[in-house]
């Protein structure tokens, strides 16, 4: 009786076995050893800041070519030197990326014009206008928070969201979650930033927020030429013109409405 | 005879006695009036005055680009400040322009009478676009576009929408009373238009005088009248033909795929006007109600903001809870008292800090009310958990695109769910991706 179920279960299961290497030999795929190579040295956190859907479209589409050897915004220089020796092609250097919050409306800085007692995320209040008197301003119930993979935000006690900046990968899952396009990557060295994003008149601005810009353009005339231009009324800064981070210092000690937000710069006095 | 009647709806309390009884109000132009360039479905106008530009009654503003689109007029005489982003009642800031009010000039030509009779079709559509004419319901259609329906799809029924559904609006029913004649009139030029076998005027049975004025005046011109049961949401164009033709517009479709025509009331009115006395759509009634001194409905010029409006139905009477763009079942709520009233808006409805209730949301229960409500026949409570899922698409498969957002199913909900607002937030996302 035992030997009979051995029998059988031993001669099923070697009908099956040959089946299996038969077929693998015979429909064997053949695929580029190199994606799993490159598999091994990607963080496998499926973000997408890359522009891929997740880790492993992102190592097929380096192998052919679609994506930059430098692409994947977590690794940073360490993964993309892997990724360069496996393909065996140089890689350009990475800029590491850093999330920033481009808003300083908090509680007390801007009006609120209204209470509101709805579905408590940004995309909801975002249909009716939001609550604060600017538009444009960040909504606060934590939409980008809640979008980041890696932990690196929490919402402050004044209504804006804080960006840990050790955690943060430079993903942008955050820019993608916020309606109002409040969130930004920009450089990890950049010295500063700004933190307003409404294009409308100084007046109109100053209506409603105390720390937001009104284009005064006084920044772009006290700094280096080219080191930040007006486009309407909002001041850019073009990061790859700054030579020396100190050039950029009267622009922030002398912002009549402080909105630029001072990161890697010492001894400013705001 | 059989019951005029549509799948689901609510029968919320009407609050119409308010402003019911007060007569069509003209109301003088304010300090400064901000005429938004969008206040359309379709693409914004593109503006063709510029700064310091003189301007008067009725002077053309803007020229429409592409085919769904209208032009804009300036409702009063002065002097153009600028075009600057100012509040629109959707929530964003849109351009608008904004005009300082000096003296009351008219634009020359403007209600002097003139002879239609004559007119070709085409003619007449392209007056009604250069009038500005929208659907003056809610949706803000442009009219000259429902007049031109694809030559294979032939209209025969032109329903005059006058049932006025909503909870606190009278402008309609105040149109319907004092000026029966020249909805008569309008009416008849979208006949010469559409030449339809059946033209019907649809009224809800709680307005019986309404009903009665208009059934004296139709005598001989061939017009029906037709009393329809009140009931939430009947003014809506899907419900409104379904329960006068039994027809049912597919999915996805528009009123002529099924042969039909909807036009307000108030619509018709501007037509007649544009035709007769050349005068473009700057100004409508609105009604004003809720907790304010002296509820009533008003003459309100295109771009005048909603405080200076409040300010003439005797302001507010105690401390001011919500502001509300239409009325409370499909009504924008607003963030300030600033929002210009635009060609769409049928009413401004004010509610008092106590009146308005501030509920605990709860789980869904599967009671499955809103599925009985939908007027759409879809499932609200299937769609609201898609949503939060982020699931888009199946939501999108279960019909979250033909959601009419008439808010029944936030009504019933007995957990408070805020379903429209989410069904809102969905649409939007799918939109979205769509672009992509």
């Amino acid at each position: 009786m035992i030997l009979i179920s051995i029998l059988v279960l031993g001669g099923l299961g070697l009908v099956f076995g040959l089946f299996l290497t038969f077929s693998a030999k015979k429909f064997h795929v053949e695929r580029d050893p190199r994606i799993e190579k490159i598999l091994e040295v990607l963080p496998m956190a499926n973000c997408g800041g890359c522009g891929a859907p997740g880790c492993e479209p992102f190592a097929e589409g380096v192998v052919a070519g679609k994506y930059p050897v430098n692409g994947c915004v977590v690794g940073g220089q360490e993964v993309a030197d892997k990724i360069a020796a496996i393909l065996g092609v140089e890689a350009a250097a990475v800029v590491p990326k850093v999330a920033v919050v481009q808003c300083l409306g908090d509680r007390e800085t801007a009006k609120r014009f209204a209470e509101y007692t709805g579905i408590k995320t940004c995309k909801a209040l975002d249909l009716i206008g939001g609550d604060k008197g600017c538009v444009y301003g960040c909504l606060g119930l934590g939409d980008c928070v809640e979008a980041c993979l890696f932990d690196a935000m929490y919402m402050g006690e004044n209504g804006l969201p804080v960006v840990i900046e050790d955690k943060c990968t430079g993903c942008g899952e955050c820019v993608r979650a916020c309606p109002r396009g409040i969130m930004a990557l920009v450089p990890k060295d950049a010295p500063i930033y700004l933190g307003c994003v409404s294009p409308e008149r100084g007046k109109d601005v100053s209506d409603v927020c105390s720390r937001g810009c009104i284009g005064c353009s006084l920044c772009a005339r006290v700094v280096p030429e080219g080191n930040i231009t007006m486009e309407g009324y909002l001041p850019v800064i073009h990061y790859e013109n700054v030579k020396n981070p100190e050039d950029l210092k009267p622009a922030v000690e002398r912002c009549p409405t402080k909105t630029f937000v001072v990161r890697n710069l010492e001894n400013v006095n705001v | 005879m059989k019951l005029l009647k549509f799948k689901g709806g609510v029968h919320p309390h009407d609050h119409k006695e308010l402003s019911k009884s007060s007569q069509i109000m003209p109301v003088p132009a304010p300090e400064f009036v901000y005429v938004p360039l969008s206040q359309h479905t379709g693409a914004p106008s593109k503006p063709i005055v510029e700064k310091k530009a003189q301007v008067k009654k009725g002077t053309r503003l803007s020229e429409p680009v592409g085919f769904v689109s209208v032009p804009v007029h300036s409702p009063v005489s002065g002097t153009v400040m600028g075009i600057v982003p100012y509040y629109h009642p959707l929530g964003k800031k849109m351009d608008a322009i904004k005009i300082k009010v000096e003296g009351d000039e008219i634009e020359d030509g403007i209600g002097e009478e003139r002879d239609y009779s004559n007119m070709k079709k085409e003619e007449m559509i392209e007056a009604i676009k250069m009038a500005g004419i929208v659907g003056l319901g809610g949706a803000a259609f442009p009219t000259h576009v429902k007049l031109s329906p694809p030559p294979d799809k032939p209209i025969d029924t032109v329903i005059i929408n006058g049932a006025e559904c909503e909870p606190y609006l009278t402008s309609d029913y105040r149109l319907m009373l004092e000026r029966p004649d020249d909805i008569i009139k309008g009416t008849e030029i979208i006949r010469r238009i559409l030449n339809p076998k059946r033209v019907v005027i649809g009224i809800e049975d709680n307005k019986p005088d309404a009903i009665q004025i208009l059934r004296e005046k139709v005598d001989g011109t061939g017009i029906e009248v037709v009393s329809l049961p009140a009931r939430y949401p009947q003014g809506s164009e899907k419900q409104l033909i379904y329960a006068i033709t039994g027809r049912k517009v597919p999915a996805g479709g528009l009123p002529f795929d099924v042969g039909c025509y909807v036009q307000n009331v108030g619509t018709a009115i501007a037509i007649y006007e544009a035709l007769r006395f050349g005068k473009p759509l700057y100004e409508r009634v609105v009604t004003i109600t809720g907790g304010v001194n002296k509820p009533g409905n008003f003459l309100v010029p295109i771009g005048t903001p909603a405080s200076h409006v409040i300010e003439q139905a005797g302001g507010v009477k105690g401390e001011v809870g919500k502001i509300i763009f239409g009325g409370p079942m499909m009504g924008l709520a607003q963030i300030t008292d600033a929002v210009p009233v635009i060609k769409g808006t049928s009413g401004i409805l004010i509610q008092l800090k106590n009146e308005v209730h501030i509920e605990d949301v709860y789980p869904c229960i599967r009671c499955s009310s809103c599925v009985d409500v939908c007027p759409m026949g879809l499932m609200p409570n299937m769609m609201e958990m898609l949503i939060n899922a982020g699931k888009y698409e199946m939501a999108e498969k279960m019909g979250l695109m033909f959601c009419i957002e008439c808010g029944c199913c936030s009504y019933v909900c007995p957990s408070k769910r805020p379903l429209v607002h989410t069904f809102k937030m969905g649409k939007r996302e799918v939109l979205k991706r769509r672009k992509k």
